[in-house]
């Protein structure tokens, strides 16, 4: 059988519920394409060949049956190497977790395959999700798939390429400080976080808790809504996920955006941006507004703030979390030790890449006594205030409008050896974690190189509909 | 300069990481520059903000609800045997470096 590939969620679903196509055949398409393209971008750390194709005979036999297919029936998912998998192995992208097998599923996991996904594997990352280029992966870098000198960025990047190079339908990936917007932007693919809250942490592997977020990456936004509706909604095994009704996004994203205000805020198009992408997001602010959006000129005054305040809270996070990596229960040990203290130290030495270990000393220098108040508390006192802009900001405003990065993807080695500088890679990213506001990334144009920009909005806490209506309108209008 | 290698090994000692040499003034002279970024905080009078731990306290609680009512919904009954059963034995040993079947293996803790 010969057809154009599959390449959103509806053309998948659809030709399998019409019986054009079975869920088996589309399942080995997609692996066959990751056979022939993933040697040079290294997407994907471990592929679950024996998991997928028996959930996709599931899905055809219900499909022969000629029942109602659920909304991801058959559509062929990669899933972050951060996010739990039964039975599947689950690295984080780290040597500290090489060889872990998890016991259970995390929930977004569960419930993309209870909607009828079919998980191929898990994608490369940056170790424990810390990083914005993918190059703190323990295992290797990711090409970025439309230009292969680049990255992906991070930390979602194996995620954000496999989509990218249709290698899969849609992605999960996490975002702690603008880990699925910013590789989604680099390579030219929808990725939203969710509003903190709206999507169970259940099985993520945590790096800051407070800030961590579950979302998809996808070709389309309408494929983001339908991926957000199937893994949003309360879970008892994560206290913080809210108790909240979830709406119907993917029939709320047809809803008209004329008379929608835009807040453009002049700290995210300051110093440090990009011509060319402040040319293409400019250009995609004028499309807005010929589709009726009001354009409205705000401020998020403690933006220059946001990037020491993540790193610090961040990082303060992390080193907690990461004190669970002793070489006891499941992660790497250190062979020949002598004593447990050794064993923990050795064990973390060898196991942790150098950008964890930067982090879990930064973070623990920042808690530590006599530094706490000056560093640790003083950034949540700032977390507040940043906050706050974002409060006062959407008293006036319906969403915001941004650059998703400062710059297109960069080259691979450009700025591996100097940690501040890829942080300032996040700067347009972190401060909607930190205040727990849903943001989404879309493709908005190219630079002259032909690499993909984002364009980011953000919206008021829950409000994941609003920020899909008008991203959505904005790509209908492309 | 605000960190030394000597507050370095201090720091690496409480987070139970073993560092090199060569890492430690790596060390020192990366979270130097990290530090000296994040100074900038100092420029703001936070006296009487609030510090935030958190965004689910403020956010996607039901607003006309005070007090701990707000979070009724995050409290459960006390299920004795948890929401899910306990992993058996074997799963919750399978992915230890060194285990004997009951116990996890570690090397001697206590020496006399």
């Amino acid at each position: 059988m010969t057809h154009a590939p599959l390449l959103t969620i509806d053309q998948v679903r659809t030709a399998i519920q019409q019986r054009t196509t079975t869920a088996l055949a589309v399942a080995e398409e997609h692996y066959a394409r990751i056979e022939k393209t993933d040697s040079e971008i290294g997407a994907f750390l471990t592929l679950c060949k024996e998991r997928a194709l028996e959930k996709a005979d599931h899905v055809d036999r219900m499909a022969a049956e000629g029942k109602p297919l659920p909304p991801l029936a058959g559509v062929p998912v990669a899933i972050k190497d951060v996010l739990s998998t039964r039975g599947v192995r689950t690295t984080a992208g780290s040597k500290s977790l090489v060889q872990y097998i998890p016991p259970y599923d995390a929930t977004a996991v569960a419930r993309m395959e209870a909607a009828g996904a079919v998980v191929l594997g898990k994608t490369n990352c940056d170790e424990f999700a810390m990083g914005s280029s993918n190059e703190n992966s323990a295992f290797h870098p990711v090409s970025n798939p439309r230009a292969l000198d680049r990255v992906p960025g991070g930390s979602s990047g194996g995620s954000a390429a496999a989509v990218a190079a249709d290698m899969a339908v849609a992605a999960l990936g996490s975002d702690t400080g603008g880990s699925i917007r910013q590789p989604a932007s680099f390579c030219g693919v929808v990725g939203l976080m969710p509003t903190y809250g709206r999507v169970s942490r259940y099985g993520l592997i945590a790096f800051a808790s407070s800030l961590d977020h579950v979302g998809p990456l996808t070709k389309t936004v309408k494929d983001a809504a339908t991926v957000l509706q199937t893994i949003a909604g309360r879970d008892p095994m994560d206290s913080t996920s809210a108790d909240l009704p979830v709406p119907d996004y993917v029939a709320d994203i047809e809803k008209p955006v004329r008379g929608l205000k835009l807040g453009i805020a002049k700290e995210y198009f300051a110093e440090g941006l990009n011509d060319e992408v402040r040319h293409a997001v400019e250009a995609a602010i004028d499309q807005l507004k010929e589709l009726g959006c009001e354009i409205v000129t705000i401020s998020l005054p403690h933006t220059p703030y946001a990037i020491p305040t993540y790193y610090l809270i961040a990082t303060a996070e992390a080193s907690s979390n990461l004190a669970r990596y002793d070489g006891v229960r499941y992660s790497y040990r250190a062979r020949g030790v002598k004593s447990l203290s050794e064993m923990y130290r050795r064990s973390r030495d060898e196991s942790f890449g150098p950008e964890v270990k930067r982090r879990i000393m930064l973070g623990t220098y920042a808690l530590s006594a006599g530094y706490y108040d000056a560093y640790y508390l003083k950034a949540q006192k700032v977390r507040t205030l940043l906050t706050r802009d974002f409060e006062n900001a959407f008293g006036k405003v319906d969403a915001i409008v941004t650059p998703t990065s400062p710059t297109a993807a960069f080259r691979l080695g450009e700025k591996s050896n100097d940690p501040l500088a890829m942080y300032l890679a996040d700067i347009y990213t972190v401060t909607a974690d930190l205040a727990g506001v849903p943001g989404i990334s879309i493709p908005c144009g190219e630079t002259r190189e032909k690499l993909p920009v984002g364009l980011q909005i953000l919206g008021r806490h829950f409000d994941e509909s609003t920020i899909l209506r008008i991203a959505y309108a904005y790509e209908q209008s492309g | 300069m605000k960190v030394t290698e000597k507050d370095v090994t201090y720091v690496a000692d409480l987070a139970n990481i073993e560092l090199s040499a060569g890492e430690r003034s790596g060390m020192v002279r990366d979270l130097n520059s990290i530090l000296d970024y994040i100074d900038r905080l100092n420029e703001l009078d936070t006296s009487s903000v609030e510090p935030m731990a958190q965004v689910s306290d403020r956010y996607g609680v039901d607003e006309s609800k005070r007090g701990s009512d707000r979070f009724s919904y995050a409290s459960r009954d006390d299920i004795p045997e948890g929401l899910r059963k306990s992993l058996p034995r074997e799963e919750a040993l399978q992915n230890a470096p060194d285990a004997d079947g009951t116990f996890f293996r570690v090397p001697k803790v206590i020496e006399r």
